[in-house]
């Protein structure tokens, strides 16, 4: 069943005396219950406003976002919109979701309230991320990186989301950390039948949890697959030069590829396919129409 | 020739014994990779090289600079082969990098402090390194705020620093490990660069065992406090000896292409 589904999704980002930024430019995405959607890019692509947008954080120019049979509208407009109420975001700061002043237990009781769950200790939470059940009782700052990270996963989780959005939710923690937490977001979500959208840099680690992985390139979904399909046939030549570009564990000394340029001004995005600057295999009509189809938006992989 | 050499060095920090007894050969013009879990000490072995273990460790051991014990050193004195002879690169540009100050201002300071040159020659050796670790534009770089720059020119920017006053060994922690893979492949080409280039002596830390195949001379892999298993990459990588490097290459997803 699928959850939720972005629509040719447009955002923008307005700042006195400066171009309007259109940080996403048209990007559709769905993800179903039970299952796990990497959403990865570079830097700047659009990922957290894709993200924000998702939770009612950043207005829609133009698309759709539904959510569970309802359209997602910014937070302040009505209150508080009932789609909402069931999408939970962990950011890569934990600081960002829990407040440093007030006690881990009564931050997970207010989520484990939002969901009505009279029965649900917070302890039982923490026991479930894998934390010692009285660590309920200290303050958000007695904890590691890691620590405190598994906290607010365990929060999130006490609301009870059917979707839960981790935006770079572990690019913050110990390096050697960062899998295992990464896996238990994907087990805790899958467990109790919710959607995960998950945003990473770390390209491995998505491999390791996602069941299907979405290619992000200057705010517009550029190849969308099943994880192990990418993996073995990218498609897009973006797709292409992200995965070459990680270096195999296998000892020959190889340097990897570097892809030539920066992610270009979202302001000023080239004409045609946004690719076309960068991309080694670009034609003539790269430059001048915008592959606007999917799954791989590239003029090589035109469906008939 | 050893540039840097660690032999049975033990930490421990408020009666935890973090470090066992770590032996570590670090030579000019090659990179030894150091891989291994969360909290097997990585990163306690190159703070102890620097000098910046928490307050209240106790070490024993032996960290040879040369003929000088960095262990032994006063602090004052460690602190002018810190950031002078023996520099540093992390995991986060931040934690190296002032948010409120200048790039120029950043570089040129270090090396009016170490180096003792005046604005215009520290200037001029500031654009210099700009250009080295492939800035682009490095006459307006120069003036500007790190927050003016992506993640990748970051880390650029804080591996600039750890050059300006030519050191002879570099510990580099997780240096790519926040950066996109894009950007990591030339982070990772750069490093490899100032090594050959410069024979300088890297300790590369890193959990990342594709980053280490990328770019280590040498590897080795800690556990609970000790190294298990060191030797050449292609050795290590292909056919480890140690039941735990097995399990940490095994643990990786399958290769499928
Ligand atoms: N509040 C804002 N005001 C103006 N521009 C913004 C704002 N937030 C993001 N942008 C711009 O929108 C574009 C997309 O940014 P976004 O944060 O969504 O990227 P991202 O893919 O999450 O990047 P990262 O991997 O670095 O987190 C960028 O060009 C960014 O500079
Ligand atoms: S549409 Fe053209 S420029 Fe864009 S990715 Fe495909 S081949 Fe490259
Ligand atoms: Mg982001």
């Amino acid at each position: 069943m699928t959850l939720l589904t972005v629509d040719d999704l447009v955002v923008e980002h307005r700042t006195p005396g400066r171009p309007l930024v259109r940080a996403v430019a048209g990007a559709s995405l769905t993800v179903a219950a039970g299952e796990v959607v990497g959403l990865v890019g570079e830097s700047g692509c659009g990922k957290s406003t894709l993200a924000r947008a998702v939770c009612g954080l950043n207005p829609a120019a133009s698309g759709t976002i539904t959510f569970d049979g309802h359209p997602v509208t910014p937070l302040g407009l009505r209150r508080r919109n009932r789609a909402l109420a069931g999408i939970q975001m962990v950011f890569q700061d934990p600081y960002a979701s829990l407040n440093p002043r007030r006690r881990v237990g009564a931050q997970i009781a207010d989520g484990l309230r939002t969901a009505g769950d009279t029965v649900t200790a917070p302890a039982d939470l923490l026991e479930r991320v894998g934390l010692p059940r009285d660590f309920a009782g200290r303050h958000p700052h007695e904890f590691s990186g890691g620590q405190r990270q598994r906290i607010a996963i365990a929060r999130a989780l006490a609301a009870r989301p059917t979707m839960l959005i981790g935006d770079e939710p572990i690019s913050a923690l110990d390096a050697s950390a960062q899998a295992q937490v990464a896996r238990l977001m994907r087990d805790l979500a899958v467990e109790s039948g919710a959607g995960l959208l998950f945003i990473s840099h770390d390209l491995s680690v998505v491999r390791l949890i996602a069941d299907r992985i979405a290619v992000m390139y200057l705010g517009k979904i550029v190849e969308v697959g099943r994880t192990a399909e990418v993996w073995a046939d990218p498609r897009h030549p973006y797709t292409r030069a992200l995965l070459g570009a990680i270096p195999a564990p296998d000892g020959a000394g190889v340097l990897p590829a570097e892809l030539s340029g920066d992610v270009p001004d979202p302001a000023d995005p080239p004409s045609g396919c946004r690719f076309h600057p960068r991309c080694p295999v670009a034609m003539d009509v790269c430059r001048e129409r915008e592959p606007t189809f999917g799954p791989v938006a590239c003029w090589l992989h035109e469906p008939a | 020739m050893s540039l840097l050499a660690i032999s049975d060095l033990k930490v421990s920090i408020g009666g935890k014994e973090i470090l066992r007894g770590v032996d570590l050969d670090l030579r000019a013009g090659r990179v030894h990779g150091l891989a291994g879990e969360s909290g097997s000490g990585k990163t306690m072995t190159g703070l102890a090289v620097l000098g910046l273990l928490p307050h209240g460790a106790r070490t024993s051991g032996r960290i040879a600079l040369g003929e000088r014990d960095l262990l032994a050193m006063p602090a004052k004195e460690l602190n002018t082969v810190r950031g002078g002879e023996v520099a540093m690169v992390f995991q986060d540009p931040a934690t190296s990098l002032h948010p409120m100050l200048s790039v120029g201002r950043q570089l040129t300071e270090h090396m009016r402090h170490h180096l003792g040159l005046d604005r215009k020659q520290a200037r001029a050796r500031a654009l210099e390194l700009l250009g080295q670790v492939r800035i682009p534009g490095p006459e307006a770089a120069i003036d500007r705020y790190p927050h003016q720059f992506s993640g990748g020119m970051r880390q650029r920017i804080a591996i600039a620093i750890a050059l300006a006053c030519s050191p002879k060994v570099l510990i580099a922690d997780e240096p790519t490990t926040a950066l996109d893979v894009t950007v990591q492949a030339g982070v990772l080409r750069l490093l490899r660069g100032l090594c050959d280039d410069l024979g300088l002596a890297v300790l590369l830390v890193t959990h990342d065992l594709g980053v280490m195949s990328a770019v280590a001379d040498e590897v080795s892999v800690m556990k609970e406090g000790l190294v298990v298993e060191t030797g050449p990459r292609g050795q290590v990588l292909r056919d480890p000896t140690h039941p735990y490097t097995r399990a940490l290459l095994e643990s990786l997803p399958g290769e499928t292409s």
